[in-house]
């Protein structure tokens, strides 16, 4: 009563000055000149980038993306020629992308983990080596650690001759100047690393959806593990209602491992699967795959760098973790490997999830600094030799700023559910 | 009675026995080694396991520095001398020798490196007032610090004593200007970067000061102004008088000054820098503006202006969405098509403006954690206090919020330190990439693979891990609850 009084005492007419001195009408008028200058600062870009493309006679459209590329990429996760589209050319550039980030991720994780729990163990030698990883790798930019690795790789490595044992050197009993690692099965050489291929004698053929063959073989195998992951899951919940039923857990984990690995090793046997070994011919090594040595550096030194970032933040989750939910979990009589399973790790996971997603958002971004080691990734193609080919500067870097922002908001999107499944549920 | 106990009790000990020295295994180094090192099987694996791992790197490392080879004017030389000497391997940092001043200065005139020798002495005095306010003991030590490194540089340079003398002497002014009123050395801070721009890339001395012209402008719109139009409104008229400035009168009023007053110094071209007076360069400057920047953001996204909030959302979820390489070549590339038909500035310049909207992206990020983290009631008692906005985000709100994200800042800062080596994809001359480039590309050295990395790696970690050093001192400093 009295507080709507108040209100009206000043009167109703507005004056100018309200705009500014009367916090109803501020915050709008705010907002407005805001916007104003927004538009008036994005009409000056756009105007100006008009004029600037009239003045070079260009024009802004995406009609060279159906022209021949023209050039060759050397790793490619879908086939492509030379005489394929600059479209194309992209998306292998965004496999390849994709494929480091990917590896990159799930290795530097793995990394992060192990590094992160072994700082705080007891041992004091390695909880020190850990420490001297960490902040080696935190401190120290990333593009040298890329350049470290990809520099020896290319010039210090053997070429393929150098495995070759001529008769001379059999009758002197000299041995060959480089040989073979892992039961020589992996040749690592100043070209790349030749590696042993999977093959299936009885393939399942593949099948073309839009452009991009699927090898159906994968899929099968693919669809072969789910099915697994998912019997399994099904005999655990099983045993869990025997237990809450009678207080006797039964005893699985045979039938666990049966039904995890049988259905997929016979799956493979059945399709006759088997490793491809690389083979020096005269010249250099025929059969197996062969890995660029540009992506062996940048994913060796993404997955270093990134775990070292990673195990802080585990090592921090694991801290944040109090000591009185140990304690209450051991006069509860859990084991130490039931309670770090569960009631450490569910804790730590809310607190190491949120940065752990903004590391692989850096990791992911970190990708294009394949530009140091020449790998044809999607800044390598489109942002590289497709932009340098067209001379389409403008067009080419909006669609990779564009494309990079997808990835990452897909990624943030993605991750960002998961961190709200595992959240404290507060009422 | 006493006779029959003295038979049943035959020995009552009347004295304490002195303590036990505890067993062999629960003592000394053999306790420490048991329980660091040997605790359980699992234990003992890891660490047979890590001696093996540091022993097979350090049987390859230490022999290697052990030999150093620091006099050799080629790697081919280098490696006849480390033969002769009978080693296998050994470093040969004569390549840094010959090249170090590539490595700090890029291609920089040599007879002008007393230039950024000063204004690196001068970063320190000016920062002084901005990491230990008012401290004498802490601003003297700094600004002695700096003269004393700048005058060993310059005498390891061979410079003439006439220029030792004035570098030396305004070091020294400023020195004693510490000791006798510390707190005037923030006039140091606010005039450096027009001096150190003059420095740096020479020119007319008219540039900087004509440019300093328009921020007196913002300050006298506001002396004088603030009566008539209020805080708010007088700083906006400054800064709508101080953009006419420096768009029409700015440049026309430098050159007829230079024309009739011409004083200045010898001009250096942008591509002329490198090494890592490049990377502090950047550095620096896109760590003093980002952090203002990256307040606002934060402040703009945590606002409750809906139009300010989205745009703030979106500029730091584009900028943190994209890779910083395809920031830089936007920088190299499309500012072209940007900016009005012939303007053509400074691609370190340019490199600058990007490498710190990116920095701020982060740092309202970060900035946004700490704001967050404040209880509402910070917020509500700033409002019963009946402050308004900017007098509670200036006493009350930022303190707290910037003190919780200290260590968020400066390891963004660290990043963005790290980050200045990617300006070697634009062209520019980084240590990492771009001097290391030249270095090999040169035939003397042709096949050197660890030296040049190894030493720029070093220099890097030392400063990366003085600021995260800083950082914790910072954070235990500021430290005001009790744990």
């Amino acid at each position: 009563m009295h507080m709507a009084m108040a209100s009206d005492a000043p009167g109703n007419e507005f004056r100018l000055g309200m705009l500014i001195y009367d916090t109803r009408y501020r915050s709008l008028t705010i907002q407005v000149i805001v916007l104003i200058l927004f538009g008036l600062a994005v009409a000056w870009l756009l105007n100006n980038t008009v004029q600037n493309l009239e003045a070079k006679g260009r024009t802004f459209n995406y009609g060279f993306l159906w022209q021949r590329a023209g050039y060759d990429i050397q790793q490619q996760l879908i086939p492509y020629t030379n005489d394929s589209t600059h479209f194309r050319a992209l998306l292998v550039g965004l496999m390849n992308t994709l494929v480091v980030a990917i590896l990159g991720c799930i290795g530097a994780t793995i990394v992060g983990i192990i590094v992160g729990v072994l700082r705080l163990s007891k041992n004091w030698l390695v909880s020190k080596l850990m420490t001297i990883y960490v902040e080696i790798f935190r401190n120290i930019p990333l593009l040298l650690w890329i350049l470290f690795i990809f520099v020896p790789l290319g010039e210090l490595a053997p070429n393929p001759t150098d495995f070759r044992v001529t008769e001379e050197m059999q009758a002197a009993g000299e041995e060959p100047r480089a040989s073979m690692i892992l039961f020589d099965t992996v040749a690592i050489t100043a070209r790349g690393v030749n590696a042993p291929y999977p093959l299936l004698e009885r393939p399942l053929g593949t099948v073309d959806v839009a452009g991009i063959p699927f090898n159906l073989s994968v899929l099968a195998f693919l669809a072969v593990v789910g099915a697994s992951f998912y019997a399994n899951s099904l005999i655990r919940r099983r045993a869990r209602a025997v237990q809450e039923a009678t207080g006797v857990r039964p005893v699985i984990w045979w039938k666990s491992l049966l039904i995890l690995f049988a259905p997929a090793i016979v799956f493979l046997w059945a399709l006759g699967f088997h490793l491809e070994v690389p083979e020096l011919t005269r010249f250099n090594f025929s059969g197996g795959v062969l890995v660029q040595n540009s992506f062996i550096a940048l994913l060796i030194a993404l997955i270093l760098y990134t775990g070292a970032f990673i195990a802080e933040i585990v090592r921090a989750g694991i801290l944040a973790v109090s000591k009185g939910q140990t304690e209450a979990a051991f006069a509860l009589g859990l084991r130490p490997n039931r309670t770090m399973s569960l009631i450490i790790l569910p804790q730590a996971l809310r607190v190491i999830i949120p940065p752990l997603i903004s590391q692989f958002l850096n990791l992911t971004k970190n990708t294009s600094l394949g530009i140091a080691v020449s790998y044809l990734d999607l800044r390598g193609t489109l942002g590289g030799i497709t932009l340098n080919q067209t001379g389409r500067e403008l067009e080419c870097m909006l669609l990779m700023m564009l494309i990079y922002l997808i990835i990452s908001l897909i990624i943030s999107s993605l991750m960002n559910i998961y961190n709200r499944s595992v959240r404290l549920k507060e009422r | 009675m006493s006779d029959t106990h003295a038979q049943t009790v035959r020995f009552v000990r009347d004295t304490m026995l002195p303590a036990a020295t505890a067993p062999v295994g629960e003592r000394g180094a053999v306790k420490w080694l048991r329980e660091n090192l040997f605790a359980g099987p699992w234990n003992s694996a890891l660490t047979i396991l890590a001696i093996f791992v540091l022993y097979q790197a350090l049987s390859s490392i230490i022999p290697w520095l052990l030999n150093s080879m620091w006099n050799a004017g080629s790697l081919s030389e280098c490696r006849e001398i480390l033969a002769a000497k009978g080693d296998t391997s050994g470093a040969c940092w004569g390549v840094i020798r010959t090249r170090w001043h590539q490595y700090m200065f890029g291609f920089y005139p040599p007879d002008l490196y007393w230039r950024p020798l000063l204004a690196f002495g001068l970063l320190f005095i000016a920062l002084s007032p901005v990491l230990y306010y008012g401290s004498r003991q802490a601003a003297t030590a700094i600004a002695g610090a700096a003269t004393a490194f700048v005058l060993l540089a310059l005498l390891g340079l061979g410079e003439g004593a006439g220029r030792l003398a004035v570098v030396g002497g305004v070091l020294l002014a400023l020195t004693a200007l510490a000791w006798v009123a510390p707190k005037k050395l923030v006039w140091v801070t606010a005039l450096y970067a027009p001096v150190c721009f003059l420095l740096l890339w020479g020119g007319s001395v008219w540039s900087p000061v004509v440019a300093l012209l328009g921020f007196g402008l913002i300050v006298a719109a506001y002396i004088w102004g603030q009566g008539v139009l209020g805080t708010v409104g007088s700083v906006g008229a400054g800064i709508v008088l101080a953009v006419l400035f420096w768009i029409y009168i700015d440049v026309p009023l430098a050159i007829a000054l230079s024309a009739v007053v011409p004083i200045g110094l010898q001009p250096v071209a942008s591509n002329e820098f490198g090494g890592f007076l490049l990377a502090i360069i950047i550095g620096v400057t896109a760590i003093s503006f980002s952090l203002p920047l990256g307040i606002l953001l934060a402040l703009g996204r945590q606002s409750n202006l809906f139009i300010v909030k989205t745009l703030s959302v979106g500029f730091i979820e584009f900028i943190r969405g994209v890779p910083l390489i395809t920031l830089l070549f936007t920088a190299s590339l499309l500012l072209q098509y940007f900016l009005p038909p012939g303007t053509n500035f400074d691609i370190i310049l340019r490199v600058i403006i990007l490498v710190t909207f990116f920095a701020a992206a982060y740092l309202a990020e970060v900035i946004r954690g700490g704001l967050a983290a404040l209880p509402r009631g910070q917020y509500e008692a700033a409002d019963a206090l009946g402050l308004d906005y900017w007098q509670a985000q200036r006493l009350i709100i930022l303190p707290q919020a910037l003190k919780i994200s200290i260590p968020g800042i400066v390891s963004t800062f660290i990043g963005l330190f790290k980050d200045t080596t990617l300006v070697s994809f634009v062209g520019l001359m980084d240590p990492l990439r771009g001097v290391t480039q030249i270095v090999r590309a040169d035939l003397d050295w042709k096949g050197i693979y660890w030296e040049p990395y190894v030493f720029v790696g070093a220099l890097f970690f030392v400063m990366c891990y003085g600021m995260s050093q800083y950082s914790q001192y910072l954070e235990r400093k500021l430290r005001t609850d009790h744990r």
